[in-house]
């Protein structure tokens, strides 16, 4: 068994290490031997904390001896680097919070996953301040496909696809202002859940748009998905964003699927300005649920569009003062967008923000009817690294800000999303398809999710390296 | 784009009133960023909302 130990999933992980059957130390010296041979031509990791991983195991192995059953006993996972981990300087992607001191302590996420018998391995590469879809790095380089290492990751979580993908890692920690969890899980062919928006603390982790960003987990399998969202629910005085609402029980309800959920593709928006696979991606999905229902999701334009203006003020204000100081020391395609954010006049977005009410009302509405709907997740496939511009329906466009046209008007108001893989057939690369439900309905989405991968529909292999 | 949005002269005026970076050889590409997020702001300023619609985050003392 400890050959493949690495291509394990995380409750396979657990329940061995718990039976006694593996023991945390092996999982961790596997996981760390996998990293070492693979990481090299992918570039998934910018920090690696093996020996916090071998003393973490270490204690896992001895909470079981004692007759202890941690939920996540033993399962490896890594984190995007803008996580805080104890005597790790957290760089959020960027060369200048290189220059801060190391971190006093864990990110609250990452405190729950050790309580929860977690054992990290390090801190992953990410798009500069998590401004990016695309996966590459101006200081740390390009986190690589790793089902095609000339494709893009995704980002911004794009080490966070590539760990989880190269099966490095059965479950890594991202965060998803406007796609930044679902883009990666698409594009590298994996489960990634956004919660609900103030469902999960983000205390300890490096902001972006402080109206936006959510954390949250990506992996290969949906059970992977729930077991690691219920470790990582509670109560955090410490993020003011949190909602302080009861716990979702997704692992304990993920079995009953998909029946009796009334479930609906999202059209009219969603079914334009894509490449032909994002949306055969989705009428797999809908076959394969038996969806006959339809429904449009009001002005999701202006949703994108009022996103697109809040996360642009959000991050100008919060990197005011560095880009007035430091901006030669930006990557350069990030540098020009917070320098443009720090323009914008107040009214355009406090305007996003008074839409952002309305829409949110307007959502609800819609499920009142429905308890899910579907959607792509990205426009296409995985594009090939360094891809500046884009045809869709016609029209050329830049490639960046347009590969999150489908996620950024979900997570404008926070909805829950679990992205699924989807292979086409013949395809070399998966896709996305974005699993939506109603606000604190995470165990929903994910019960959808679930339900297609033991039909077959989604499925995230570990990459032929 | 509204035609009465001049996006260059809205970013040399702007960089200068708040002492933000714009050099020659970086302007082209800020005042594209710009203009898109102009676009965009057009897009949601064009919709119409009642004076009672309040902006979405509220403020719990």
């Amino acid at each position: 068994m400890s050959a493949d130990i690495w291509s394990l999933s995380a409750h396979e992980i657990a329940a061995g290490v718990k039976a006694r059957r593996l023991s945390a130390r092996e999982v961790a010296e596997a996981t760390i031997a996998r990293i070492e041979a693979t990481d090299p031509g992918l570039g998934a990791f910018t920090d690696r904390t093996f020996g916090r991983a071998l003393a973490e195991a270490q204690s896992v192995d001895d909470a079981v001896a004692d007759g202890e059953a941690p939920p996540l006993a033993g399962v490896p996972y890594a984190v995007k680097n803008l996580f805080d981990i104890e005597d790790v300087t957290t760089r959020a992607g960027s060369k200048i919070n290189r220059d801060n001191p190391p971190a006093g302590g864990d990110a609250a996420l990452v405190r729950k996953m050790a309580l929860a018998g977690g054992v990290l391995a390090g801190a992953l590469n990410m798009g500069e301040y998590a401004y990016d879809f695309t996966g590459e790095n101006a200081h740390d380089g390009i986190s690589r496909n790793p089902h095609d290492p000339g494709r893009m990751s995704g980002g911004s979580s794009g080490g966070s696809g590539t760990a989880v993908a190269a099966g490095m890692v059965p479950v890594s920690l991202g965060s998803d202002t406007n796609g930044s969890i679902r883009v990666p899980s698409s594009f590298c062919g994996l489960f990634g859940l956004k919660p609900t928006y103030g469902r999960l603390s983000r205390a300890g982790a490096f902001p972006f748009c402080a109206s936006l960003d959510h954390l949250g987990p990506i992996a290969r399998s949906a059970q992977d998905l729930a077991l690691v969202f219920d470790a990582l629910q509670g109560d955090d005085a410490d993020d003011p964003a949190q909602a302080h609402r009861p716990p979702a029980a997704a692992l304990a309800e993920i079995g009953k699927g998909a029946g009796g959920l009334a479930i609906a593709v999202a059209d009219d928006y969603f079914r334009k300005n894509g490449m032909p696979e994002a949306f055969a991606a989705v009428d797999t999905v809908v076959a394969a649920l038996g969806v006959t229902r339809a429904v449009t999701l009001p002005q999701a334009a202006r949703a994108r569009a009022s996103a697109y203006v809040i996360t642009a003020a959000e991050a100008g204000n919060l990197h005011g003062k560095r880009i007035r100081q430091r901006a030669r020391d930006f990557d350069p395609d990030v540098r020009d967008r917070l320098i443009a954010g720090a323009m914008i006049p107040a009214a355009w977005v406090i305007q996003a923000q008074r839409f952002r009410a309305w829409f949110h009302a307007a959502m609800l509405e819609v499920f009142r009817e429905v308890d899910i709907i579907l959607a792509p997740a990205t426009p296409f496939h995985a594009l090939p690294s360094g891809t500046k511009m884009i045809t869709l329906d016609g029209v050329t466009m830049p490639a960046r800000p347009n590969i999150g046209i489908y996620t950024q008007p979900i997570s404008f108001i926070g909805l829950p999303v679990v992205a699924v893989p989807v292979w086409l057939p013949g395809a070399h690369l998966p896709i996305g398809v974005q699993v939506i439900a109603a606000p604190w309905r995470e165990d929903l989405a994910l019960r959808v999710a679930w339900h297609l991968e033991q039909a077959g529909v989604a499925r995230a292999p570990v990459a032929k390296l | 784009m509204s035609p009465a949005f001049d996006a260059e002269a809205y970013a040399e005026a702007t960089a200068k009133a708040l002492d933000l970076p714009l050099p020659p050889e970086w302007k082209a590409s800020v005042v594209a960023h710009l203009k898109a997020t102009a676009a965009a702001a057009e897009l949601v300023l064009a919709f119409p909302l009642p004076d009672e619609a309040e902006p979405a985050p509220v403020f719990e003392p």
